[in-house]
């Protein structure tokens, strides 16, 4: 019976790594992934808020921290999760009152909610570290 | 054609017994992150590289403590929320479930408290 293999590769059930990645779908692991972190962010807001309280001492530890390279990445992330969050949640708010969930018009407002959270990250980051400061 | 709701299952509110509180409360905190995390990302851009003293003198501010707050506890709120939904796709064991979700709400209460005694004291 082991010699009568199959003749030819019999289709196998797709899984994620098979299928080709929809906007949608990307987007919307991407809404999930960004929640988690902002969810350990607010492990760093709440370090951020008692060093301020507790005095000098503590908030120089925060601030060496947080502008160390790898402090620097961090944040940096976590402000990208914040601007895509923000704009994808505004995104599931709109489906959840009926709007948008024609194929096209979903995958045009996740193309939209990508480019405008990666602008709104520039922006901070210019604001944040432009020449002007 | 019609759905027929039958009254047990309605008073027993689904099979989590917490009908759409879920789903509601996590829609309530969403429509609030939107003006607090505008405003979060505001106060961020103001405070980075600034010193303890700046940071302070800004929270000092009834009207920016009142607003961090909100931020804190709106943000704290949503999360467990999103966390939980995240715990029960993913972990399937009644054991780590129950755990995962314990550690959830009080790590978050933890970070609230430690937030907004930071601010209390801060602002008084």
């Amino acid at each position: 019976m082991a010699e009568q293999s199959a003749p030819r590769a019999r289709p196998l059930s797709p899984h994620l790594q098979i299928y080709r990645w929809p906007v949608t779908m990307a987007t919307s692991i991407a809404h999930r992934v960004t929640g988690v972190a902002l969810s350990a962010g607010t492990i760093l807001l709440a370090w951020w808020l008692i060093a301020a309280a507790m005095g000098a001492d503590a908030y120089h530890v925060f601030a060496e921290t947080a502008a160390n390279p790898v402090g620097q990445i961090v944040l940096f992330g976590l402000v990208w999760s914040l601007t895509y969050h923000l704009f994808n949640g505004i995104r599931h708010l709109a489906w959840d009152i009926g709007h948008g969930f024609a194929v096209s018009t979903a995958n045009r407002s996740g193309v939209v909610v990508v480019i405008v959270s990666a602008l709104a990250t520039l922006g901070i980051l210019v604001l944040t570290h432009g020449i002007s400061r | 054609m019609t759905t027929p709701t039958p009254l047990a299952r309605v008073e027993g509110l689904g099979a989590a017994h917490s009908g759409t509180g879920h789903f509601w409360r996590q829609r309530v905190s969403a429509v609030a992150l939107i003006p607090l995390s505008v405003w979060f990302m505001y106060a961020a851009v103001r405070l980075v590289g600034a010193d303890r003293d700046a940071v302070v003198a800004f929270l000092h501010q009834p009207v920016n403590a009142i607003a961090m707050a909100l931020f804190v506890v709106a943000a704290l709120h949503h999360g467990v929320l999103g966390l939980q939904v995240v715990i029960e796709d993913y972990v399937h064991t009644e054991g780590w479930k129950i755990t995962l979700f314990l550690l959830n709400q009080l790590l978050a209460w933890t970070l609230g408290a430690v937030s907004l005694f930071a601010l209390v004291k801060i602002a008084l």
